[in-house]
């Protein structure tokens, strides 16, 4: 070992910034995500797989009442699948490793705030979420012939409302959550109720009118229904400031079940 | 006000607790269960440039003092204060100002050692060049070999690249030679004297008694949760006593040496047929005991005499003869 220069730097070195420490953060995630095969492959395929298999399942389905095609059926679970199994699930398979692998206890022993952690390892994550659901509009909208978003402000607000909702509710799951391999069976609730429930499969207004109005409250479901106006150009201001209250309050609860229950190290 | 910063002391700790909670943090716990109190009430100060180490046997609480001045934690009583702050409520303050090697990993096992510090670099104020830190611990050539491949003694020195990263005023290690070859320990020494010689601030756990001898400036032996002595490695060991042990030759009983005040002999100990003698005077009680065996004309069986050493305090502590 040679040593040039090892001391104490002078005090007038510069600060870090939240954005260089979140782009160091989410680069080194991105570079692990890459190298973890299988969990990229879920991220990418899943919500593809997915789609395929309920084609024709949708395409059997009642859709007049709601006035949905088959594209404008599907397109919009899609996207609901890659923030459940793109970015729900891989987000908390990372930051149960990052965990378990005390990544988390060193990086608070840095410079990085809490908040920064979080958000740095769910990042990459996000981003190619995002990736996919552009993708989704532009090249499953060519597809399934199905034009573009009428009212992409709509669209666009319901796929980041959803994005924080599942990173928070990713994180509040590492709360139950032993390992890495655990995560895969922790996380099923939230994507079944969320696939079910949320109108992925099927539009909510297949349901009888008292079970819709039930499952609008599920935390996806103003997500999803966004989405669904977003595509094809419909929701008045009423219900859209509806569906933006019940997506807060949930995103709300994430977080406070994430400053109340998550833990940085694993139990010992 | 940055008063700790025109004090001497970088870190002060007063009446410092620390209780984990009920056995599995929140899940049910066995009736009467109240958690268990790892660090019991201690008091310390680490002046600015000075080495100080935490030694102990495991289970002292050395890391579970050392997470409370890193600020991973909020003490359950007392106060600590790095650079005049707590390190726990002001994080933002304290944190770039130090640099932190924990006892264990939490390496991203599929990254490479280069592409580690790389990222702890980004969040890290006035790092230094990740080539530059990983010449410093030897792992140059092993900069492109992914994590999980490293020995345990190859991760360790990265962890010490990355404590050392930003130039810390204030370092803190723990158990930095752990798993370590002798040649790898002796130069992680050398580099820790190095940092020390430029300035920098080094609060050290290990339960290497050589460690804490060759480096410290000052120590505290901690045992259960409290410290049992602290002070130079001089002091910590001129407290306590030389000893002379041999065996007793048959038919010979404590009681047939000359008398102990005369040789200057504080106390005794007798293993078998194994007579341990302490002194505070080493020369004079190891002459009285020797010249009264050549006047009996005996032979002292597995005859020994040595000075105090940390060692010997050490175990006398960890043995719990030591109750304060």
């Amino acid at each position: 070992m040679s040593v040039t220069d090892i001391g104490t730097r002078p005090a007038a070195a510069a600060r870090t910034g939240t954005r260089d420490r979140l782009t160091a953060l989410a680069r080194a995630e991105l570079t692990l995500l890459g190298r973890n095969k299988t969990t990229l492959f879920m991220a990418l395929l899943m919500p593809l797989i997915m789609a395929f298999a309920l084609h024709r399942a949708v395409a059997e389905m009642p859709l007049e009442k709601s006035g949905l095609s088959v594209g404008t059926a599907l397109l919009p679970g899609t996207i609901g699948f890659v923030l459940v199994f793109a970015v729900y699930s891989t987000v908390t398979g990372a930051l149960v490793t990052r965990r378990e692998e005390l990544v988390l206890k060193r990086l608070r022993c840095g410079e990085l705030t809490d908040r920064e952690i979080l958000a740095g390892t769910a990042l990459p994550t996000v981003l190619i979420g995002l990736v996919q659901c552009v993708l989704l509009v532009i090249v499953g909208g060519l597809a399934l012939k199905v034009d573009l978003p009428r009212a992409p402000h709509l669209l666009l607000l319901g796929v980041l409302l959803g994005m924080v909702i599942v990173v928070a509710m990713a994180a509040a799951s590492t709360a139950i959550t032993k390992s890495a391999e655990a995560a895969s069976l922790t996380t099923l609730p939230f994507v079944f109720i969320s696939m079910a429930g949320s109108g992925m499969i099927a539009p909510l207004d297949i349901f009888p009118d008292r079970v819709a109005a039930v499952l609008e409250l599920l935390p996806l479901s103003p997500v999803m229904g966004l989405v669904r106006d977003g595509w094809i150009g419909e929701g008045d201001l009423t219900d859209t400031l509806k569906r933006l209250v019940i997506a807060l309050a949930w995103a709300g609860i994430a977080v406070f079940a994430v400053r109340r229950w998550f833990r940085w190290e694993p139990r010992h | 006000m940055n008063i700790g910063d025109f004090g001497a002391n970088v870190i002060d700790v007063t009446g410092l607790r620390r209780r984990y909670g009920p056995s599995g943090g929140g899940r049910k716990s066995k009736k009467g269960d109240a958690g268990y109190e790892a660090v019991r009430g201690i008091d310390f100060s680490v002046a600015r440039g000075e080495l100080f180490a935490l030694l102990g046997t495991n289970g002292a609480g050395k890391t579970s003092t050392v997470e409370l001045l890193e600020g991973l934690a909020a003490p359950t009583g007392g106060k600590v204060r790095v650079l005049g702050h707590d390190p726990y409520a002001e994080r933002a303050r304290v944190r770039p100002r130090v640099g932190v090697m924990l006892q264990e990993g939490g390496f991203p096992s599929d990254l490479t050692a280069a592409e580690a510090v790389r990222m702890w670099a980004g969040t890290t104020s006035g790092a230094r060049p990740v080539d530059e830190a990983l010449e410093m611990v030897g792992l140059t050539r092993r900069r492109d070999v992914r994590i999980k491949m490293l020995s345990g003694g190859e991760r360790r020195r990265l962890d010490l690249a990355m404590a050392t990263l930003g130039r810390p005023e204030v370092l803190f290690l723990d158990e930095p030679t752990t798993g370590l070859d002798t040649e790898a320990r002796h130069a992680t020494w050398e580099l820790i004297r190095e940092l020390r010689a430029d300035g920098t601030t080094v609060v050290l756990t290990t339960h290497y008694l050589e460690e804490a001898e060759g480096l410290a400036d000052r120590l505290a032996i901690m045992h259960r949760g409290r410290i049992a002595t602290t002070g130079t490695v001089a002091e910590v060991v001129a407290s306590h006593p030389a000893q002379i042990s041999f065996e007793l030759p048959d038919g010979f009983l404590a009681g047939d040496l000359p008398p102990f005040p005369e040789l200057g002999v504080d106390g005794h100990e007798t293993v078998g047929r194994t007579i341990r003698l302490l002194t505070s005077d080493l020369q004079r009680a190891a002459t009285g005991v020797l010249l009264w065996a050549r006047d009996k004309g005996i032979e002292l069986q597995g005859l020994d005499a040595r000075s105090a050493s940390l060692e010997e305090a050490f175990l006398r502590i960890a043995k719990g003869l030591e109750d304060k």
